[in-house]
């Protein structure tokens, strides 16, 4: 196991890519206290800002506030990240496989644009959390995200494939042009969820305020929500009995889009 | 100063063709005088003149939109500031240094914009300002606008002549160049014109009209550089004949027909899609007045960028990617869509074969350019692979088998076994669209030549070869060594200056006051403002 910790909390952002345990992998404890992090503008050492402890593992563990650390994990293919503190920004952004843990908040574009792998933020998540960078074609593209607490705007939005599930509430355009792949939520979601979503579905626990481009189909109890919510339920994630047996009212849209989409309101009654 | 010793030199205006020979550079220009300085030992080396790419869109409004509409392709590409050069980011639509740096580093030492409405020359001049490197300049779209359109309706074919001239004089543009003529004012009211006889709405005049009239402008001016046509139907299965049609029009004048491949097809809209390109080129070889550039077509992702309104929709209807379109008022349109190029697909392969059959089916080298249309066709950066394409026949078998096969069995391309040689390339890449473009110093190494000479190390895969010269000098400055910048230049913008009547300007700035946005005081582009090294190319006598 290899341990990080902050010992100068960085006056500027600083955009930490090389923070990856595929990285650290094959790396000595020096080798890794050398690698470059850019501080502002200018190129510094990751020793500089972390005591460094252990080497030559894909197990990290990172402690301190990070919040000014960005793009922690970025396209890890490998290993397992455990953050005692918040996470900056671009946490996971991109990642193909492996796993990330925060006992804390994440920054802005968690999990942006990945493709495989986990992430699980036991405290609040920013905007983008598994959605799309500025211009791309699709946002994230399997893998699963799960937050405790509350979700910013644009969550999963223009999602490919995977899973997203947030315990408190999203913002606003939760689920935008998704394309596919899940989206949970079990606070309040945000105005103008699912617009543009061509198919996909979001699923929501308090009534959401509808665009007027999805209509209401009808009340049933999707079978596969149970093994979704069962596999969440295996994750550490609370479920409640209801949930998995209750009835579900069904909006399909958004039709200005394509219309395959569906948004899943649970019916309490 | 500089001597360039032993070295293989390609010269194909001066008849010099992989000669061994000395070259000297004396003040930024070829000498016959050993003048001393910096020695270069080109032995087993080939030179070249530095390359001269007549059509591409490296600046202006449409070019920056497009970089606005395509943030992911930057982030992919960025390029980090060194001691000598800026950042920036390159993709499809790169920013103006890194477009500056790269044609540089491979051995491209001139570039003209081939579309930039008179109204934003202002913001191309700007962004050519920051171009480093190249010496540059713009064509002047004139196909649709209003001013001239309404002269030729009125048979004022004079006022159209001192109209055109003093326009490109206000703009500080170097050539006349129409965009889908009359169609682009068609698809301001949501249509398009066919054929050359369609009516242009509101002005009782058709596309033929529109481009016999600055074809006789472009040569009453004497203008260096013959009319620039993009016909219309461009990309429309069976343009083929509208191409054609357009080539006839000229009825023997000097005309540019610009990325012919784009205009080359046979078959019916929705049903079948071929190849023309063997017929066209035996038009074009029967005609010397006419010239061409190809817009090959190289697979990959890249952005269309067009002056060509209804072009740009009818690939967004296509392909369902974003989709800009801009009127510019009284001038222009403009359309711009993001579009991938795949190899599977039957019309992008038939495009693909097009362009080669181009290249390898036109007789004449000088009336032939290498170009992409960047970035509509592809990135300018793949020029060496395009030339690696037409110089080595294996690769190209190799490249074909890669391709939709259906498409490719419909074109003449697996029967042209013809290999260009490297004086062809030489003409094709830099002394032929030097001629063409009426540029006396530029595109040959003879004594007063511009000191723009590329210096490649042989390589058997010529891809290789042209993709990293090893030397690139500019203005006799070593500027690119190894792959690597040694240093910092700006090129010079050229434009013309044709003299006209000035009874017209009465005329033009009643029809600012009536139709514009801008008043008639603010249009021209100041000289010293705006062009810190500007070159008047003569107009021919």
């Amino acid at each position: 196991m290899i341990r990080l910790a902050l010992k100068t909390r960085p006056d500027l952002p600083l955009e930490a890519d090389t923070i990856r345990p595929d990285y650290f992998a094959q790396k000595t404890e020096a080798e890794i206290a050398k690698l470059p992090v850019l501080h502002g503008n200018q190129f510094c050492a990751l020793g500089d800002f972390f005591n460094v402890r252990g080497g030559a593992s894909d197990q990290l563990v990172l402690e301190g506030d990070l919040a000014q650390v960005k793009r922690i994990g970025t396209g890890m293919e490998y290993g397992q990240i455990t953050i005692h503190g918040n996470a900056g920004m671009h946490l996971g952004a991109g990642m193909r496989a492996g796993e990330i843990v925060v006992f804390g908040d994440a920054g802005d574009w968690a999990g942006a644009e990945m493709c495989g792998g986990k992430i699980h933020i036991h405290g609040n998540a920013g905007h983008g959390l598994g959605g799309a960078y500025r211009g791309s074609r699709h946002g994230m593209n399997r893998g699963m995200i799960l937050v405790e607490g509350n979700a910013g705007n644009e969550t999963g939005s223009l999602m490919r494939r995977g899973l997203v599930a947030v315990r408190g509430d999203v913002g606003e355009f939760a689920g935008a042009f998704v394309i596919a792949g899940t989206l949970i939520v079990f606070g309040s979601l945000g105005r103008r969820a699912g617009a543009g979503m061509k198919r996909g579905t979001i699923v929501a626990y308090q009534q959401p305020e509808l665009l007027p481009t999805f209509t209401f189909d009808c009340v049933y109890q999707p079978l596969y929500l149970r093994l979704i919510l069962q596999t969440l339920q295996l994750e550490g994630f609370s479920i409640e009995e209801e949930w998995r047996t209750g009835a579900y009212r069904r909006y399909s849209g958004d039709l200005n889009a394509l219309g395959k989409g569906e948004i899943f309101v649970y019916d309490q009654h | 100063m500089i001597r360039i010793l032993n070295g293989e030199v390609y010269d194909p205006i001066n008849g010099i063709a992989g000669e061994v020979r000395n070259l000297y550079i004396c003040d930024g220009r070829i000498s016959s005088q050993d003048a001393g300085g910096r020695t270069i030992d080109a032995a087993g080396m080939v030179v070249m003149p530095g390359g001269v790419d007549m059509h591409c869109h490296i600046a202006g409004p449409k070019v920056n939109t497009a970089r606005k509409l395509r943030p992911e392709d930057h982030r992919a590409h960025e390029i980090a500031k060194t001691p000598l050069s800026r950042s920036g980011t390159f993709g499809s639509v790169p920013t103006t240094f890194a477009t500056g740096y790269r044609y540089a580093m491979m051995g491209y030492t001139t570039a003209f914009d081939a579309a930039i409405p008179p109204l934003a020359a202002r913001h191309a001049h700007e962004e050519l300002n920051d171009t480093p490197v190249i010496d540059k300049g713009f064509f002047l779209l004139m196909g649709n606008n209003e001013f001239i359109m309404e002269r030729i309706a009125a048979g004022e074919k004079e006022e159209v002549r001192h109209f055109a001239a003093w326009l490109l004089q206000a703009a500080k543009g170097y050539a006349i160049k129409l965009v889908n003529p009359g169609g682009v004012e068609l698809w301001k009211s949501r249509s398009n014109a066919h054929t050359l006889d369609d009516e242009v709405t509101g002005f009782q005049i058709t596309p033929r009209q529109i481009i016999q009239s600055l074809a006789e402008v472009s040569e009453e001016l004497s203008l260096p550089h013959p009319v620039h046509i993009h016909c219309n139907n461009l990309g429309i299965a069976g343009n083929w004949e509208t191409t054609l049609e357009t080539m006839k029009a000229l009825e023997g004048r000097r005309g540019h027909l610009t990325h012919i491949q784009f205009h080359s097809y046979g078959g019916n809209p929705g049903e079948s899609f071929s190849s023309k390109a063997a017929e066209m080129a035996e038009y074009v070889n029967a005609h010397p007045n006419l010239s061409v550039d190809v817009g090959q077509v190289m697979f990959g992702d890249t952005t269309s960028l067009t002056g060509d309104g209804p072009l740009g929709y009818m690939l967004h209807q296509v392909t369902g990617c974003k989709w800009v379109n801009v009127d510019i008022e009284n001038e222009a349109g403009c359309g711009i869509t993001p579009i991938e190029y795949k190899e599977k697909n039957s019309i992008h392969a038939t495009q693909w074969a097009i362009g080669l059959e181009w290249f390898l089916l036109v007789q004449d080298p000088w009336r032939v350019v290498l170009t992409t249309d960047h970035p509509n066709g592809a990135s300018f950066t793949l020029y060496p692979r395009i030339i690696r394409l037409l110089m080595d026949r294996e690769y190209r078998k190799e490249m074909m088998r890669n391709v939709n096969q259906k498409a490719l069995a419909q074109t003449t391309l697996p029967d042209l076994e013809r290999e260009y040689t490297l004086n062809e390339i030489a003409i094709i890449t830099r002394a032929g669209p030097a001629r063409l473009l009426g540029l006396q110093d530029k595109g040959h190494l003879g004594v007063g030549a511009c000191g723009d000479v590329t210096i490649y190390e042989k390589n058997a895969d010529w891809e290789k070869m042209f993709a990293a010269p090893r030397y690139v000098i500019k203005d006799g400055q070593v500027l690119i060594e190894d792959g690597h910048l040694r240093g910092e230049t700006y090129g010079r913008t050229f434009y013309v200056s044709p003299a006209y009547d000035p009874a017209i300007e009465g005329k033009i700035r009643k029809f600012f006051d009536d139709y514009y946005t801008v008043r008639y005081e603010n249009y021209p582009v100041q000289l010293e403002h705006y062009l810190p090294r500007p070159e008047a190319i003569p107009c021919r006598v």
